[in-house]
């Protein structure tokens, strides 16, 4: 499937319109009116970008193929600021966010949709920008983008672009993952880096402009998260990413879901030097700091080993690490072993992260 | 990371450790002043290192906790009008005014930004000639040669549209007001390395002498809070009170005299209400008259908002080291993270929001036994 979604890209490097969009160079309240110009965007954009042979009869609905057995289906929105950041934008968080939390719920990620929510006066080159992040990062991953819409709101009534997308994917069969099975004695691996997504984010945020070659993790775990599941099957017990509110975050729900207590080892947390140094400077914790390309497995005991093989093996998971592991002590409180030796408790925050005072 | 992972480094941290459970033979309860301090010795878990009787008193130097729920109603009074854009350090926008805190007035509406330097927000308002632009200048010594230079360069730009909401605090007093206080029990202090890397420790010798207390002026990582327990234990176990730096290879006796000129010039020492505390004389910097002009407070015409701080709340005993924080009446109840009565509970690191997030949970002796559970096991 991906090869033939892969054929259906187009070359945007050298893209116009065929039919330039009635002479605008932005999005007018007209796009979304259904009219010809909404029309227009999706002839000229939608789909040739995301180009399959659900899309293409611009029906309704989606009439989709899949095989009988569960499925899984997960939607998120995404209205990061800058649309555009080192390492990604917008249009790959949208399809990797959603494609991400399929697979870490056990599924193979197969269909998706994508609404926009596009304000007056946005660009329409950066919107076809967007459009063609998306298309490749649906390629990458292997996923169509089968139905969509577009509405428009006025000026000063939205922030550029937002995008939302819902998927559906096939659950894979003996597999049974979910945050309440995680077991006293899984050991925890967590596939890279923490804090990059994040940390690439700040350091682009208006007022807070750092100079930082951070980039963002921004990527399908899919593929990476299908070979765990293929050598490890049953021994896989929970899988996450940890996305908003970071590892911690993460960590903390799959203790309580599950009911069980967690020890993470915090000189075992892979975190990039120059992430670790803008934490730093900004008074963060990268362990509650976001991350758009990690999951983090709870697996059997004795399968660690190879579960960590496979992920060193696999691209986006060269730098995985065991982390602590799971405990029948202390039942969902996550406790962090100091690098001094000592431990603490690492709480859920109550709201976002904010750069410290002092 | 140079110059920090030295001094993180485990095992000699643990042979520092084991250097303070050799000296001690009695207990004593030692405050660290600054939030920074309070925050890294959570974060580190160095508490639980210590030998049972040395009590580190997490003291009043968060200057997200100690800026006074008036001035948290100023601000929001400020921000909530048209045609401002108010900035603020990130960590102030969640601290809860009497309705309200940073936050909602952004969700209401109103243009509230982080900025990371005051130096920023003066750019924000050359930019924004059509808008007031508001840094909300809080801290201790140590934020404050920022905030002066900002108003100092708005002076010298001629921009008729930034100004400052002042509440700026000081150590020394803090001391004196906690070391007389009914009730102290404080024996030492970690001085505020940050603070002292701008002052200098000059100002000290003089409390040290007063209180009979020794006073080390103490860094951030695990291992210059370790090395300054350790310097204030060999005093309190000796009988003497000096002043020592343990952080000398950021603060110099005199300090950073440019940024104290600056200081003198545009701030005055005048009278300060610390949450949960109470007023504490000559415990603040307000703007000097050369730089009024640039005070919110004139500018917004707010000096009618007067807001009493909740009768409840305990935080000044808890600083003290009089009380713990379970033994007031409010904590838990009235007083939560959530709806924080006073300067303890507010910030994460406040010693009522500490015992409230984990206390409940575990007892040292349970977080040491995970810890043994733990060792050999992540490494696997």
């Amino acid at each position: 499937m991906g090869e033939q979604v892969k054929t259906g890209v187009p070359d945007f490097s050298n893209w116009s319109c065929p039919l330039p969009l009635v002479g605008y160079p932005a999005i007018v309240m007209g796009h979304g009116g259904g009219g010809k110009l909404g029309n227009e965007l999706v002839e000229h954009l939608f789909l040739p970008a995301f180009r399959n042979a659900a899309l293409e009869n611009l029906g309704d609905a989606a009439v989709l193929n899949l095989p009988s057995g569960k499925l899984a289906m997960s939607t998120d929105s995404f209205v990061v600021q800058p649309l555009f950041f080192p390492g990604g934008s917008i249009g790959e968080l949208a399809v990797n966010g959603t494609v991400n939390d399929l697979a870490v719920s056990g599924a193979e990620p197969k269909y998706l949709s994508a609404s926009f929510i596009l304000e007056e006066g946005f660009p329409l080159a950066q919107l076809a920008a967007i459009v063609e992040s998306m298309a490749q990062a649906a390629a990458t991953a292997g996923v169509q983008i089968v139905t969509g819409d577009t509405k428009v709101v006025e000026r000063g009534h939205g922030d550029g672009c937002y995008i939302n997308t819902a998927g559906i994917g096939v659950l894979r069969e003996g597999i049974q993952v979910g945050p309440h099975r995680a077991q006293a004695g899984d050991a925890i691996l967590v596939s890279g880096t923490i804090g990059d997504h994040g940390m690439a984010i700040m350091s682009v945020r208006e007022g807070l402009e750092f100079e930082s070659q951070i980039r963002s993790d921004c990527a399908a775990l899919n593929g990476m998260i299908a070979e765990v599941l293929e050598t490890a099957g049953t021994a896989v017990h929970a899988m996450r990413d940890p996305t908003r509110g970071g590892l911690a975050s993460t960590l903390n729900e799959i203790a309580q879901a599950s009911g069980v207590g967690i020890l993470i080892d915090e000189a075992s947390l892979p975190v990039r030097v120059e992430v670790q140094s803008a934490c730093e400077l900004l008074g963060l914790d990268p362990v509650y700091v976001a991350n758009e390309g990690k999951a983090v497995f709870f697996v059997a005991a004795e399968a660690a080993e190879k579960v960590l093989a496979v992920l060193r093996a696999h691209p986006l998971g060269r730098e995985a690490a065991r982390i602590g592991r799971v405990t029948a002590e202390h039942p969902r409180l996550l406790v962090a072993r100091t690098a001094m030796g000592a431990n603490r408790v690492i709480a859920t925050q109550i709201g976002e992260q904010l750069p410290r005072i002092c | 990371m140079k110059y920090l992972t030295e001094f993180r480094n485990g095992e000699i941290a643990q042979r520092m450790a084991r250097e303070i459970h050799a000296i001690t033979t009695r207990p004593w309860k030692i405050m660290e002043v600054c939030g920074g301090q309070t925050h890294s010795i959570i974060k580190n878990g160095i508490d639980q290192m210590l030998p049972a009787g040395i009590e580190m008193i997490h003291g009043p130097g968060c200057p997200v906790c100690v800026t006074p729920l008036e001035l948290i109603d100023k601000a929001l009074a400020v921000a909530a009008q048209p045609g401002v854009i108010f900035c603020s350090f990130g960590d102030m926008l969640r601290v809860p005014g009497t309705d309200a805190d940073l936050f909602q007035i952004k969700g209401a509406g109103g243009d509230v930004r982080v900025v990371y330097s005051p130096l920023d927000a003066v750019e924000l308002a050359v930019k924004n000639p059509d808008k007031q632009v508001v840094f909300f200048g809080v801290g201790f010594e140590t934020t404050a040669p920022a905030n002066a230079m900002s108003v100092h360069v708005a002076k010298r730009r001629g921009l008729k549209n930034f100004s400052l909401l002042v509440s700026h605090v000081l150590v020394p007093p803090a001391i004196a007001a906690i070391m007389s206080s009914p009730g102290n029990k404080v024996q030492a202090f970690l001085l505020a390395g940050h603070v002292c890397s701008v002052m200098g420790y000059w100002e000290y010798p003089p409390l040290a002498e007063k209180y009979g207390i020794p006073l080390v002026v103490t860094g951030f990582e695990p291992l210059d809070l370790l090395d300054g327990i350790r310097r204030a234990v060999v005093q309190l176990e000796a009988g003497r009170h000096e002043v020592e730096n343990a952080y000398e290879r950021i603060v110099k006796f005199e300090g950073n005299t440019a940024a104290q000129k600056m200081l003198a010039e545009v701030f005055e020492v005048t009278d300060r209400a610390w949450r949960g505390i109470g007023v504490i004389p000559k415990s603040g910097w307000r703007l000097s008259e050369a730089y009024r002009e640039f005070d919110a407070e004139e500018r917004f015409q707010i000096s009618g908002i007067h807001t009493e701080e909740s009768a409840l709340c305990r935080a000044g005993d808890v600083l003290r080291g009089a009380i713990k924080p379970a033994e007031c009446a409010a904590f838990g109840k009235e007083c939560t993270p959530r709806h924080p009565l006073g300067a303890t509970m507010v910030s994460s690191e406040g010693a009522c929001a500490a015992y409230f997030n984990y206390g409940r949970f575990l007892s040292a002796e349970e977080l040491a036994g995970a810890g043994s559970a733990l060792s050999g096991a992540a490494h696997g």
